[in-house]
């Protein structure tokens, strides 16, 4: 007998943060890395006898999530969700329940498949704990703990996929669609190091081929892409080791530890909160009328599968998916487009915002595009040798400048074609065997040779133009 | 007998108090000064207020004279002493709810009302007593001990807003504020003997009153007569952003037609209540019937049987908004922390020892009720319970302008006479809640005196906004009350003799 495939099956729920001004229920600040707990009020204090008032920005911004996500918009309403948390000031959360804003959309991922969207709610975020001491950061042992509730009430949108994810590696172009998603809606930085998008993964494996969902896990704490895709692989083969000797799973909340690439178990199913929701009393249903829905269109920028498409229209669908991706990703599309708008070639353009920039992506934001495509002109003209272009680029997104003059300072400018023929002639003098082995054809002494020439010219000598010096004299 | 307070301008009630001193004729410092000499007089065995603010009083009462003196107008209630519930909050002063947990708690802010009370030249005078977060039909589950009824010391003023009827009813003070989440401004203004108001649910902002159950709670006004109750109201009212229930309208005249009578207003005696009501009450309510009839009313009795929904559909969606309302007293952030070795532990100190027995019953009656597998037995069928008596009432008013009820079960009763049996004592709110699962206007008139001389209360009840006409005919009853049974009074011990007045 063969040993049994295993299916991963995996749901996520994103929490996304939006980029409001104020928060969900107050006029406090939005803001991340201000001094703690001075961005707050009676009201996200939770203070006795304050009351909570709707920010009509975060309606509009959880709305265009909502269009971007192509989900039909309710009228909805606020629930509370009630579990005692010393981050959580009103020791309940104000959030959507069984009527939620955004329900039964779908995101399209760059290879095709399609992803349903279960709904894309609104809720209020809570403080941050900081425990000090002896529990290892966690509550449990810890001395004493440290609240900042300079997060308690910021506007999130929590968005809930089907359980139409198959692997770990799609979890991860799914969340980099789903962050492409809100920044080009306007409705999110989408930064995971500051903790404006944050995953939790429902796991559960099934033998390939059978239709029922075996029971699932919740896996908290993954707070990179890098950590989705390492917590997903380790659960789903800690699953499928359980599975396979016979044992079943226990549905539960596991944490993911990023230091050991582990998940433990949080609480079981038995553990688990009784959240007793009750629609919110301090609240009046949403209606999305045409005003909220025209104010939530207006502003919205072009979505991911629109500027892949664009970019596709440009340098053509094969072999650049990957590139596209990544740039899409980055938000650095708008550079590639721009270059290509000021004259640079549109393939190298994507190779060196995908290779290059990519590596410097903030900068890079805010790169030239006429400098940027200068500088891809004196490398295509050979002009500059790839590698000479790669230093420039750094450089260009470091201090910004002039391609040109940056390409002096460095000593990049290129020989002349009589310089570049008197070093050949002079290679071809030292070398005589190695030049017969080249004129017979041998492809490794022909590297050997531009090698020996980049070598005498630390670099600065134009390999394409080393090469045709050399085929010229092959005769 | 009752004594009656007069002859001081502090007597005049509300709008008379703002016209003397807007003219000039009474000072607001001579007034508030009268109202804490009253106060260190009768307080003490009363136990109306449980934190006073004199030195704050006088200054602000020395600023509304000198806003006189320099031809400044100070506002519709320049000089008028007030007490607040003390579940309204009030920038820097203790704002206790009558609780272990939140005493010592000083907010940062003050609620709307109070601003708007401060703004109108009113002059806060203290913090009333209170059932625990409004928990209750006596002031007796007050962790600072319970309020005594100005009309025999023996008894109790009704709650849970006894502390400031009481206030009113001994003349302390000329108007007060309470809220009314099932009969907590009514009842206890039919026991002392003064007019109470609930208004419509979003008249008035609940910003800065500590909840109870947000979806019934309503701040209302206490006051001898119904205009001056109005004009209270007429201050507080009126949309506030800070108060998402809170409705668009601006504040409503109340006073402009207060005395046009009641000619031609068909008026529904409610007559479900009969059984469970006491025969003093329900005769009242018959008599203030026939007396509106005397006055050109069409008075006709209707059977609105989903009013005996309310109280138990009550008893489910009051504690259940509770269990959620009162989770933040945690110990984490203000109030009483009882330290325990983990936060949970903490907690569960901080909760069993800062809530008296009354508040931890509602809660985990409120928190069984949510609780997932018993949700739609109980809240959910709750809350089909609370439309129905919100269609009979809409039913009832397509026939009647007002309807006319009992406003409580009994007068006053001795303390300690229900604090034995909770379900006793919460049938003290049966005539009263429907008002506020529907979120309608009423109102209660003190009418007549039992045979033991203490007052009892009719109620005026009109459909949501339906605050004008329910205050004219609320005035029309008034004027055919007999006035022996409205304070003030000075306090008085049962059966014994009557302090001479003046």
């Amino acid at each position: 007998m063969g040993e049994t495939a295993y299916e991963t099956v995996i749901g996520l729920e994103v929490h996304c943060e939006l980029s409001t001004a104020t928060k969900l229920f107050c006029a406090c600040a939005n803001q991340f890395g201000s001094e703690a707990n001075t961005n707050i009020c009676p009201v996200c204090l939770g203070l006795p006898g304050s009351l909570p008032v709707l920010n009509r920005r975060a309606v509009e911004l959880a709305m265009r999530i909502g269009e971007a996500l192509s989900c039909r918009i309710e009228p909805s309403i606020f629930h509370r969700k009630n579990y005692f948390y010393p981050d959580m000031p009103k020791d309940y959360q104000i959030s959507q329940y069984d009527a939620p804003i955004n329900v039964d959309g779908a995101l399209e991922l760059p290879d095709g498949s399609r992803v349903g969207i279960v709904r894309a709610h609104i809720e209020e975020d809570t403080g941050k704990t900081t425990h000090i001491g002896g529990g290892g950061g966690r509550i449990h042992g810890a001395d004493h703990s440290l609240v900042d509730y300079n997060r308690a009430g910021v506007p999130l949108v929590e968005i809930v996929s089907a359980p139409d994810i198959r692997s770990a590696a799609q979890a991860r172009t799914y969340v980099a669609e789903l962050r492409a998603i809100v920044i080009a809606a306007g409705a999110s930085d989408g930064r995971m190091e500051e903790g404006s998008l944050r995953v939790d993964a429902n796991v559960s494996v099934r033998p390939a081929g059978t239709p029922e969902y075996g029971t699932r896990c919740e896996v908290k704490n993954l707070n990179s892409l890098r950590s989705l895709v390492r917590a997903i692989e380790h659960e789903a083969e800690r699953q499928v080791a359980i599975v396979s000797a016979g044992g079943s799973i226990a549905q539960e909340t596991r944490h993911f530890d990023e230091n050991t690439g582990l998940t433990h178990s949080l609480r079981s199913k038995e553990e688990a909160y009784d959240y007793r929701y009750f629609p919110e009393p301090d609240l009046v249903p949403v209606v999305p009328n045409a005003e909220l829905l025209a104010a939530a269109r207006a502003g919205m920028g072009v979505m991911p599968v629109e500027r892949r498409r664009r970019l596709v229209a440009l340098v053509g669908s094969e072999g650049t998916a990957e590139q596209i991706q990544t740039v899409i990703e980055l938000d650095l599309d708008g550079l590639v487009l721009a270059a290509v708008g000021a004259g640079a070639e549109a393939r190298l353009a994507l190779a060196r915002t995908a290779n290059e920039a990519a590596a410097k992506a903030e900068g890079a934001r805010s790169l030239d595009p006429s400098a940027f495509a200068a500088l891809l002109g004196m490398e295509a003209g050979g002009k500059l040798s790839a590698t000479q272009a790669k230093t420039v680029l750094a450089e260009l997104i470091d201090s910004g400048g002039q391609p040109g003059d940056i390409a002096r300072r460095l000593g990049f400018e290129a020989m002349e074609s009589s310089e570049i023929d008197a070093l050949v002639d002079e290679l071809i003098a030292q070398h005589p065997m190695e030049w017969q082995r080249y004129q017979a054809g041998d492809p490794k002494v022909a590297s050997f040779l531009l090698g020996q020439v980049m070598k005498a010219t630390k670099g600065r000598a134009n390999g394409r133009l080393v090469t045709e010096a050399l085929e010229a004299r092959k005769g | 007998m009752s004594e009656a307070r007069d002859g001081h301008p502090l007597d005049g009630g509300v709008r008379a108090i703002a016209e003397a001193v807007r003219s000039g004729e009474a000072t607001a410092v001579g007034i508030v000064e009268e109202a804490f000499r009253r106060i260190r007089e009768s307080d003490t065995e009363l136990h109306c207020f449980n934190l006073l603010t004199e030195e704050a009083a006088l200054e602000a009462a020395a600023s509304v004279d000198e806003s006189v003196a320099r031809g400044i107008d100070p506002g519709a209630l320049a000089g008028v002493p007030v007490a607040l519930k003390d579940n309204l909050c009030t920038k820097g002063t203790e704002t206790t709810c009558s609780s272990k947990i939140l005493q010592g708690w000083k907010p940062p802010y003050d609620a709307t009302v109070v601003s708007r009370l401060r703004a109108a030249g009113a002059i806060a005078v203290g913090k009333t007593n209170l059932d625990e977060f409004a928990m209750g039909s006596s002031t007796e589950n007050s962790a600072f001990g319970p309020t005594r009824n100005p009309w025999d010391v023996t008894r109790v003023p009704g709650g849970s807003s006894g502390g400031s009827s009481a206030a009113v009813a001994a003349g302390l003070v000329a108007t007060s504020l309470g809220s009314d989440t099932g009969g907590s401004i009514r009842q206890p203004a039919s026991l002392c003997g003064v007019v109470g108001i609930k208004p419509t649910y979003g008249l008035v902002s609940r910003y800065g009153l500590i909840a109870f159950a947000s979806s019934l709670d309503q701040i209302g006004t206490f006051a001898v007569e119904v205009g001056d109750a109005a004009a209270t109201l007429e201050v507080i009212a009126g949309h506030d952003p800070a108060d998402s229930t809170s409705l668009g309208q601006p504040a409503p005249s109340l006073l402009d037609r207060l005395f046009d009578g009641v000619e031609g207003l068909r008026v529904g005696l409610i007559s479900d209540f009969l059984a469970d009501v006491a025969a003093p009450c329900s005769k009242a309510a018959d008599d203030a019937g026939e007396a509106l009839a005397r006055a050109g009313a069409k008075v006709e009795q209707v059977s609105i049987p989903e009013m005996l929904l309310g109280l138990p559909a009550y008893y489910i969606i009051a504690p259940a908004e509770a269990s959620s309302n009162l989770a933040r007293y945690d110990g984490v952030r203000y109030g009483l922390r009882v330290d325990g070795p983990d936060v949970e532990t903490m907690n569960a100190r901080t909760r069993a020892e800062g809530f008296g027995p009354e508040v931890r019953r509602r809660i985990m009656i409120g928190t069984y009720a949510l609780s997932s597998g018993y949700y739609d037995a109980y809240y959910g069928q709750a809350q089909k319970a609370r439309t129905l008596v919100i269609r009979a009432f809409e039913a009832a008013y397509e026939r009647f302008d007002v309807l006319l009820a009992p406003t409580t079960p009994s007068t006053a009763f001795k303390l300690g006479a229900k604090t034995a049996n909770p379900i006793e004592m919460y049938l003290s709110d049966l005539c009263t809640i429907p008002s506020n699962l529907s979120g309608h206007p009423a109102v209660s008139v003190p009418f007549a005196l039992d045979p033991d001389g203490l007052p009892v209360g009719v109620q005026v009840l009109a459909p949501a906004l339906g605050e004008a006409l329910m205050l004219r005919v609320a005035a029309t009853v008034e004027a055919f009350a007999s006035p022996s049974a409205r304070g003030p009074v000075r306090p008085r011990p049962t059966g014994g003799e009557v302090e001479p007045g003046g």
